[in-house]
């Protein structure tokens, strides 16, 4: 042990001993859950501020949580987005596309067609309902859980799937760990891996937006245990500083892997409370209610774009699957979890809702959930004829050395002709690659 | 290795030619690619309306306006994400960090996102940036004002690493860094900032008005990336180094009158490679000087190319000189400083075996 200053722990000393405090989550596997404690207001309870207003007159809306779709499945009070039933439709048409690709790739990820995947189960609200919300040309920056923006925005799921499978058809060479996209055309941001990375980079994003006096906004996607990464802190300052035309979106989801949010802060205050002490404006809102996402986006994104300001919105929601398929959820936390998460499903909610308005019912959403699932088996056969992970339909060797730098140096030249000769030599006569 | 081998001999003038000292130069890289190219924007802390701790964007703010040249918040983890997502968006920024020591809290972003944007998206996000930043010491900064750290730098696939020595190479480098697609890190030695720095401190600086390497033409030129600067020729043996140590290796062999091929490597990534191997074939011995810390610093890079590539033209081993393990020690910064006794040596050991 390091040396200490004499007497801090010293036999004799009346003074009282500290003691650390490690968070720890109320349920652990086999525990009863009782989420009581958490509170859940009114649908239509919260007030809505003016969009420009100074994030000091909105400081409650911090602690509080927005919610629109009441027990009653009917839409409630002043964040009522009042979206045509076609648009509602759309939204859940979306989101159980999204929840049928996650089950198909989570299935293929456990045939071993590849590597690696993160399903969106729970979550499907705050991507498609928050992209839906902004402008089709404003610019995202995700975390690893936003694929339901991409289906949002109408990126061809074959190139999802062949990024997901690494194989030849995949955009990006098969260098990405799988759900990694990039789409430039979609005006979505190369996935990092790296936790946080997106969130400055986002303010980047809206600062040159602003330098240029465009009127595209960015906004960007980090989860609740990731806003503990410096990052995080860089964002909220430089979206301060210089109001940025940016939205930063916190999907607290209560678990990051094996870890709950307490680890993150979540014991002493809210992750919307986080914008309080940057000065920016920040909303907390309920993360399965559909409603209340697109009606928070969108507040934020019209504060954005009339030069008011960032803002900061916490989306309070559950992760009801694994992190990823590389973890069991069994193995640290209670499986009651999910069947008591006081905010229901987003995609039941919102089914619901349609139905209580008389603009939905059960045979449809049974058809369109059949044909979600059908559609998602087509194009994934379609995308297996480009190849699965690891069964040789991969991109040419060479192809690993390009995009290092713009051009190929020296050191890059030499070392592919090295990674060729080796192919050569472990496959004579096989395909010039 | 490049035509325009610009010596730093001194006592050749005209008179009519301009001489800026390193600062000038690059102030006027700034200028002239700003002024070409609306899509460059200069940041950093006390950049703006203050012109940097060194100066060397002064002026620039009052002519380009405060969103094209502006100061940011003391966090240079954000001033490099930030400037990955300008770049995302078409802009071609030219972040500054006041001091290369301050560069740690921006790697991650240096490292893994803008050195793979280009990789990762497969071209279709690139990170066009420069960071400019002073390095090395004998300014008596102390251990978190004179490292070199560019080895961090050269170890990650996708930076350029380029480190001017001379005015007339900071322009002209500079602007092509500022054009180049790819993320640079741009090394400024700030010991030679006003004057090149013959290894012993206790003489006065010397202004690089009396070089020929401050002659810096008005206007747009560029130093292509990856070409090395024949600075002295020579038979005896091949000496590489980089910044300051250019100038403290071409006092040395002029004290000793050893007849040295002195490259300016220029740009550590990408390498002239063939300059270095044309030296040691022909000289057949090789010196390596930085001022960084030894262990796994770039002259063990540069020592393993030069063995690999040249090793049965080689008459003796190839020596480094380079700073020691340790931190840059305040008091004792010229014990530390790799200056001519330890070069003086190693020049003797290698000429001698």
């Amino acid at each position: 042990m390091a040396e200490r200053p004499e007497g801090s722990a010293a036999e004799g000393d009346n003074r009282p001993k500290l003691s650390l405090h490690v968070p720890e989550p109320k349920f652990r596997p086999g525990d009863t859950v009782d989420f009581s404690h958490i509170n859940v207001p009114e649908a239509g309870s919260m007030a809505r501020p003016d969009e420009t207003c100074d994030p000091s007159e909105m400081r409650d809306m911090a602690f509080g949580l927005v919610r629109v779709l009441g027990e009653d499945n009917q839409a409630h009070g002043a964040w009522n987005p009042k979206l045509d039933p076609d648009t509602l439709r759309k939204m859940l048409g979306h989101m159980a596309m999204t929840r049928a690709f996650d089950e198909r790739m989570f299935r293929g990820q456990r045939q071993g067609k590849t590597s690696f995947y993160m399903k969106c189960t729970g979550e499907e609200a705050t991507s498609v309902s928050a992209s839906m919300a902004l402008a089709a040309d404003d610019m995202v920056f995700p975390s690893y859980r936003q694929q339901g923006i991409l289906i949002q925005r109408g990126y061809p799921m074959i190139e999802m799937i062949n990024q997901i499978y690494s194989n030849k058809g995949d955009k990006l060479k098969g260098r990405q760990l799988p759900i990694m996209y990039s789409s430039r055309e979609h005006s979505f941001f190369t996935i990092s891996g790296n936790l946080a990375t997106q969130t400055p980079q986002a303010v980047g994003w809206a600062m040159a937006s602003a330098m240029k006096g465009d009127s595209r906004i960015a906004a960007t996607w980090v989860g609740e245990g990731s806003t503990a990464e410096g990052d995080f802190h860089s964002a909220c300052t430089f979206a301060t500083v210089y109001n940025a035309p940016v939205i930063l979106n916190i999907i607290n989801n209560q678990w990051a892997i094996s870890s709950f949010s307490g680890f993150a802060g979540a014991e002493r205050t809210t992750f919307a409370a986080r914008a309080l002490g940057y000065g920016l404006a920040g909303l907390r809102v309920d993360g399965n209610d559909a409603l209340a996402c697109y009606a928070a986006e969108r507040w934020a994104a019209n504060r954005a774009r009339a030069n008011a300001g960032p803002t900061l919105i916490e989306f309070f929601t559950y992760r009801a699957e694994g992190h990823s398929t590389s973890d069991d959820p069994t193995g640290y936390r209670s499986a009651q979890e999910r069947t008591e998460w006081p905010l229901g499903d987003p995609v039941t909610r919102l089914k619901d809702h349609l139905i209580a308005i008389g603009e939905w019912d059960e045979d449809r959403q049974e058809k369109m959930d059949l044909e979600a699932a059908e559609h998602v088996k087509k194009v994934t056969k379609e995308a297996e004829a480009n190849g699965i992970l690891g069964h040789g339909l991969h991109h040419p060797f060479r192809t690993m050395f390009e995009d290092v730098f713009e051009e190929l140096p020296w050191h890059l030249k030499e070392q592919s002709k090295q990674a060729i000769r080796e192919r050569e030599i472990k496959f004579p006569g096989g395909l010039d690659q | 290795m490049s035509a325009d081998a610009n010596t730093c001999q001194s006592n050749v003038s005209s008179g009519t030619e301009r001489r800026l000292n390193m600062i000038e130069a690059i102030n006027e890289a700034l200028d002239v690619s700003m002024q070409r190219d609306d899509d460059v924007v200069v940041m950093g802390e006390d950049v703006g309306y203050f012109g940097g701790v060194f100066r060397c964007t002064a002026g620039l703010q009052e002519k380009y306006g405060k969103t094209r040249v502006f100061d940011t918040p003391i966090n240079e983890c954000g001033i490099i994400a930030v400037a990955v997502g300008m770049g995302a968006y078409g802009l071609r920024p030219v972040p500054e960090i006041q001091f290369a020591d301050y560069i740690y809290p921006g790697l991650d972003q240096l490292i893994s996102e803008a050195a793979r944007l280009r990789y990762r998206s497969a071209a279709e996000y690139i990170a066009p940036m420069t960071v400019r930043s002073p390095f090395g010491g004998g300014i008596f900064g102390g251990q978190t004002h004179s490292q070199s750290p560019e080895a961090i730098f050269t170890h990650v696939s996708g930076l350029k690493t380029v480190i001017p020595a001379t005015p007339y190479d900071a322009k002209g480098l500079l602007i092509s860094c500022i054009e180049d697609n790819d993320p640079v890190i741009f090394f400024e030695p700030k010991r030679i900032y006003n004057g090149p720095f013959s290894g012993y401190y206790d003489k006065p600086v010397q202004p690089w008005k009396k070089f020929d390497a401050s002659v810096v033409p008005e206007g747009y030129y560029k130093i292509p990336l990856g070409k090395a600067r024949q600075v002295t020729e020579g038979e005896q043996l091949t000496i590489l180094a980089y910044g300051t140590m250019v100038h403290v290796v071409e006092a040395v062999c002029k004290e000793k009158g050893v007849q040295a091929d002195i490259l300016d490597l220029r740009t550590l990534v990408p390498l002239d490679i063939e300059a270095i191997e044309a030296s040691v074939e022909r000289t057949g011995r090789c010196l390596i000087v930085h001022e960084a810390t030894r262990t796994s610093g770039f002259g063990a890079e540069l020592s393993a190319l030069v063995t690999e590539r040249c090793f049965y033209h080689l008459e003796a081993p190839v020596e480094r000189v380079t700073g020691f393990d340790t931190p840059y020690p305040h008091s004792l910064e010229w014990a530390y400083f790799p200056g001519p006794v330890r070069i003086g040596e190693a020049i003797d050991k290698i000429l001698k075996d």
